[in-house]
């Protein structure tokens, strides 16, 4: 197996951002190698789904091929051994998070089934007419629309907290929203379409005060951030695995312990029950009690081994290096006449929301494209944003770890080929 | 031809940039809405028929380079011809976006719509071309209703 860019050295919690080498993480990503239409892949589209380690890829390679087996059954060998990596990824996820304790790692489809199974399982039950719950304006569609449905069912009311030009939340409109009937606070914590990193500490803060649960999208800060729950206090907390550069089909919900214990089940099946008769059915514990069916098992592994790989470099490396490629790009871009940033909020992640005047985003896109560039264009599934901005759709470059200033300036070249082909 | 001058030819370019027949009609005997739920983009296609024949034809909403100038392109072609000959373009036309085996004979000539053969290299654009077609379609049949590409 490959060794990762930084070997973590035991003892020294802090590593020094210029320990950071950028050659060394991109050799650790095959597909990297790749050209696309001849050129070099600049492959900048990290908030739609991050690229693999290798480390990633062989762990799920080598549990399919030598480690495969159902757990939490059987007494053989293979079960066991697998339970085993099954509840020791779960422990990697409890610790890259912060978590008090494994149980309140539920493994989940992806951050989407996680909002979902808190929508339907936490909120629902308590929902009456004319309760509330308040999201933003700058949530992606997986943290609108299962509170839409939510609300429908229940007669609820959704409220959304505005942003301002930046692109920042409105903290001054958010505590006036917060009312008698708010039962639920959600948030992401990046922006997937802005970048804008969002005050949740206080945003959770403020919500406790009332005694209003909150939860936490944290889709798009995973790949780039420490996150810390127990710090954050929040109450549910949503990651992707695909998008921090680990397996799709696999994602976690946090809960605090006490909250899950009440929640009744989200889905009916095996594994998620003690004892079962016609007569009624005994739940099983939590977390299990969450994850009816065989589970996305090498996905969970993988999740593991992903954790492990940003951890050995450490999200205070990746973050600090995110930033001054968040600077290099911000002002390489700014210098290109006829570009528009949407989203220049203080605090944000490695993402560039940009216009080339009046030119379809499309069309910035697959110009790029041709240059081995892949970006994303459209609405971002943040269809609000784009009202907001009274624009349909831009494109994002969206940074990751493994991107170098080399390639943002293939980007800023791509566009400048942009503004020939259509000037 | 490099694949981009092949997609973003001339005569496409300087559609994008004036459009022919952007504008409201009204009265219709003709008139539907086409979405893309992709990119969001809207169009709106207005028809004036007189018998079998389309008098005039007009289109309103905004999209990328290709999808304006499939609208507007679209609307100089068909003024003035037969509804059947505007289906059988149709169906050339999706050929020519998607078929390897080509538009086949017989029918009404493609003319300068064979400007969007560059199209078919790229399958993430072929219904950003075909949108303001599918809402011709739905405004030969004078539906309301929205037609999507999905």
């Amino acid at each position: 197996m490959r060794t990762t860019a930084i070997t973590a050295q035991p003892g020294s919690a802090q590593h020094r951002p210029d320990s950071f080498d950028v050659e060394r993480v991109r050799r650790d990503f095959p597909i990297l190698q790749r050209t696309i239409n001849g050129k070099p892949l600049v492959y900048l589209d990290n908030a739609a789904t991050g690229q693999k380690p290798q480390a990633v890829i062989d762990t799920i390679s080598r549990y399919y091929a030598a480690e495969n087996a159902n757990i939490h059954r059987g007494v053989h060998r293979l079960s066991v051994d697998a339970t085993a990596a099954y509840e020791g990824a779960r422990a990697k996820v409890q610790r890259f998070i912060g978590a008090a304790r494994p149980e309140e790692i539920i493994f989940v489809r992806s951050a989407t089934e996680a909002i979902n199974l808190v929508a339907q399982a936490y909120l629902r039950p308590m929902l009456e007419p004319g309760d509330e719950v308040l999201i933003s304006t700058m949530e992606h569609h997986s943290n609108i629309v299962p509170w839409q449905i939510v609300c429908e069912q229940t007669g609820s009311v959704l409220r959304v907290v505005p942003i301002n030009d930046a692109g920042e939340y409105m903290f001054e409109e958010y505590e006036q929203l917060l009312s008698s009937r708010t039962r639920l606070v959600a948030v992401t914590h990046v922006s997937n379409a802005l970048g804008t990193i969002n005050p949740v500490r206080r945003i959770i803060e403020v919500a406790h005060q009332r005694d209003i649960p909150v939860l936490v999208d944290g889709a798009q800060a995973a790949p780039h951030l420490a996150i810390d729950v127990k710090e954050l206090d929040c109450d549910f907390y949503a990651i992707s695995g695909h998008k921090m550069f680990g397996p799709s089909g696999i994602g976690a919900l946090y809960g605090k312990y006490e909250l899950l214990d009440d929640m009744p089940p989200y889905q009916g099946g095996g594994e998620m029950i003690l004892s079962v008769s016609f007569e009624g059915t005994v739940y099983n514990h939590v977390p299990h009690k969450f994850e009816a069916g065989t589970p996305n098992i090498a996905g969970a592994i993988g999740l593991g081994a992903t954790v492990d790989y940003l951890q050995q470099i450490g999200l205070d490396n990746i973050a600090a290096y995110e930033h001054e490629l968040l600077d290099y790009a911000t002002e390489a871009l700014s210098g290109v006449p006829d570009v528009r940033l949407i989203g220049t909020a203080k605090h944000k992640a490695a993402v560039l929301s940009f216009l080339v005047g009046d030119i379809h985003p499309h069309d910035v896109g697959t110009i790029l494209d041709l240059e081995g560039i892949a970006v994303r264009t459209g609405h971002h599934c943040a269809q609000p944003v784009m009202q907001r901005f009274g624009i349909t759709a831009t494109a994002r470059a969206s940074l990751a770890l493994y991107n170098t200033t080399a390639e943002i300036d293939a980007l800023v070249a791509g566009v400048g080929k942009v503004r020939k082909v259509f000037g | 031809m490099s694949a981009l001058t092949d997609l973003y030819q001339q005569l496409i370019l300087d559609h994008n940039k004036s459009p022919r027949n952007r504008r409201k009609l009204e009265p219709a005997d003709g008139r539907a809405e086409g979405y893309n739920p992709l990119c969001g983009d809207r169009v709106t296609v207005y028809l004036s028929l007189d018998g079998d024949v389309v008098r005039d034809i007009a289109f309103e909403g905004s999209g990328c380079a290709i999808s304006t100038a499939a609208a507007s392109m679209m609307t100089q072609r068909l003024k003035g011809k037969s509804v059947s000959e505007a289906k059988s373009l149709f169906e050339k036309f999706r050929r020519l976006l998607t078929d390897e085996h080509g538009v086949g004979d017989g029918g009404p000539e493609l003319g300068k719509l064979e400007a969007f053969g560059g199209v078919r290299r790229f399958p993430a654009r072929v219904k950003c071309a075909t949108l303001v077609w599918h809402t011709l379609n739905a405004a030969l049949e004078n539906r309301e209703d929205i037609v999507s590409t999905e």
